[in-house]
């Protein structure tokens, strides 16, 4: 079945380009990777150019005159253009790097929300976001007095956009923070959509790109979104950082967060000035070897094109769904037309972590529990999920020895 | 070495129009936030809107210092609407030899403190991102 299968590019040369892969994950047995949506691999590239930078040009950013610096400091600008181009950015000032997502929400809650937010106001969440766009916003609305409401899914897997214009008609919304795409439904949000009407209510939008921007092509201008965050490593690129867009004159206009070195223009004891953007928000030595992998990132994915990354994970997560929907007990979650490239599923009477548990007993390495959206699994009212997540070099082959594994856990438990 | 040629040094050890202007008809002081360089500059500007005399101070390494000089004498005579329209390649062009990225901050310092002073700062990223994009 698998056979048929249809590959955008040279799967195999490009599977070619991550070491990690080719190990066995027990003796004999093969590692087949499928959590991607909690973590992605990494080409040679991303891992080299890091290397290189620690072996040639390390030195510390912004400051130096001697060549070090002067090479450090270019590879790391360069890096910034790149996701630029990468996310369709108007300039490389509007790019903010940040340790992930996760610090991106808190930037934009801490300096945006803190300035702009009093009672009487509402931030619309969602009910099915991770605990990094849930909790940041209940922290500040216990501080500032601000009402936090969370938007309901539907039983499909997607929002409910009936009650969204109801909201944004009836009641005093300032901001809209939501995911790009679901990390656990696999939903992709009409995002271009909730933000003209967010805009059109006279709130902003804040879009979590963690589990978009490495899967699909993302384009800021289009969207129109106010803010996008997301995060290097699930894309290719090194733990540690991850990037906030943000439109320029909100950028301007919101106070800094950190303080430090890097981030002023002057420095008295009696106070200080900001450096322009986006130094402002980068306070301190930021991660320069990190960076500059994301960068070596955006040139891998760039290369292949995101077009055709994503039309191959659309045809894996298709064939894992069809295969998956064969196994008895089995119940996915999430039936968006729009979805990306995750399949979270319970078997029946076996818990998530039993299943992960026999799972990686067969050299598949996929994801248990809920997920950080602990609120999403207790509106589908289930204590957990296990979670397979795909990513560019994933196979159907991998998707069968997945499907296998999963026939003889049922079988272990005597299903 | 290349950095530091003849003209370089010669305006970096005799700078032209330095010390401030009073009265004058432009102020603005900018600094790099990069290595704490300042500079000071001010101008008089006749009824026709040609400026007349240059005054700067600042302090810092002789690439910023020797453009302000540079700058200022280049400045004498030109009508202001010119000026806020002078490019950086102007004062790349003058300094006359390849510069770093940290020391391209180092050579614009002046530039940027008549630009933002006279237009604005938006105007001046846009000029200073220019080669970038």
């Amino acid at each position: 079945m698998s056979s048929t299968f249809d590959f955008p590019y040279e799967i195999d040369t490009i599977r070619a380009d991550f070491p990690i892969l080719h190990q066995d994950h027990h003796a004999g047995v093969p590692l087949v990777f499928l959590d991607n949506a909690a973590s992605s691999q990494k080409p040679t590239a991303v891992i080299e150019a890091m290397n290189t930078y620690y072996r040639t040009i390390h030195a510390n950013v912004h400051r130096g005159i001697h060549k070090l610096s002067e090479a450090a400091t270019a590879a790391y600008e360069d890096a910034r253009k790149k996701v630029q181009k990468f996310i369709h950015a108007k300039s490389r000032r509007e790019i903010i790097f940040t340790r992930g997502t996760t610090e991106g929400i808190n930037l934009v809650a801490q300096t945006w929300g803190r300035a702009n937010l009093q009672p009487g106001d509402v931030v619309i969440s969602t009910v099915m976001e991770h605990h990094s766009n849930i909790v940041p916003w209940q922290i500040l609305a216990a501080e500032k007095g601000f009402t936090l409401k969370y938007l309901p899914v539907l039983p499909d897997g997607t929002l409910d956009l009936e009650q969204y214009t109801r909201w944004l008609r009836d009641e005093n919304v300032k901001l809209v923070t939501v995911m790009h795409a679901s990390n656990v439904l696999g939903t992709v949000n009409p995002v271009a959509k909730m933000a003209q009407m967010a805009h059109d209510a006279g709130a902003l939008i804040l879009v979590d790109g963690a589990q978009s921007v490495p899967h699909l092509p993302v384009d800021v201008q289009s969207l129109d979104c106010d803010f996008l965050v997301f995060s290097g490593h699930k894309m290719a690129a090194p733990t540690g950082i991850g990037v906030l867009y943000g439109k320029r004159d909100l950028l301007e206009a919101m106070p800094p967060w950190l303080g430090g070195g890097d981030m002023i223009s002057r420095v008295t004891l009696e106070g200080s000035t900001w450096n322009e953007l986006p130094y402002k928000f980068e306070a301190g030595t930021p991660a320069i070897a990190e960076v500059i992998g994301l960068g070596a990132a955006v040139d891998y994915l760039s290369a292949l094109s995101m077009e055709k990354i994503h039309a191959h994970e659309q045809a894996i997560t298709r064939y894992a769904l069809e295969r998956l929907a064969e196994v008895p007990n089995v119940t996915v979650y999430g039936q968006s037309s729009e979805r990306g490239a995750v399949a979270a599923f319970t078997v029946k009477n076996i818990h998530a972590h039993d299943v992960a548990q026999l799972l990686d007993a067969e050299g598949v390495a996929v994801r248990a529990g809920h997920h950080c959206a602990m609120p999403l699994h207790d509106f589908l009212a289930i204590p957990a999920t296990a979670r397979a997540s795909f990513y560019l070099y994933n196979t159907p082959q991998e998707v069968d020895i997945f499907i296998a594994a999963l026939y003889k856990a049922q079988k272990t438990f005597a299903l | 070495m290349d950095m530091y040629r003849e003209i370089i040094l010669d305006h970096a050890q005799n700078m032209r129009n330095k010390g401030l202007l009073h009265p004058n008809d432009f102020d603005h002081e900018e600094h790099n936030p990069l290595c704490g360089d300042k500079l000071h500059l001010t101008l008089q500007i006749d009824e026709h809107g040609i400026i007349r005399a240059v005054g700067w101070d600042g302090q810092g390494c002789a690439i910023s210092q020797a453009s302000a000089s540079m700058l200022g004498e280049k400045l004498i005579g030109m009508p202001l609407a010119d000026a806020k329209q002078l490019d950086k390649q102007l004062i790349l062009d003058m300094i006359g030899i390849p510069l770093t990225i940290n020391r391209v901050k180092c050579a614009l310092l002046s530039l940027k403190t008549l630009v933002v002073g006279s237009v604005g700062l938006e105007t001046w990223e846009l000029i200073e991102d220019n080669e970038d994009e």
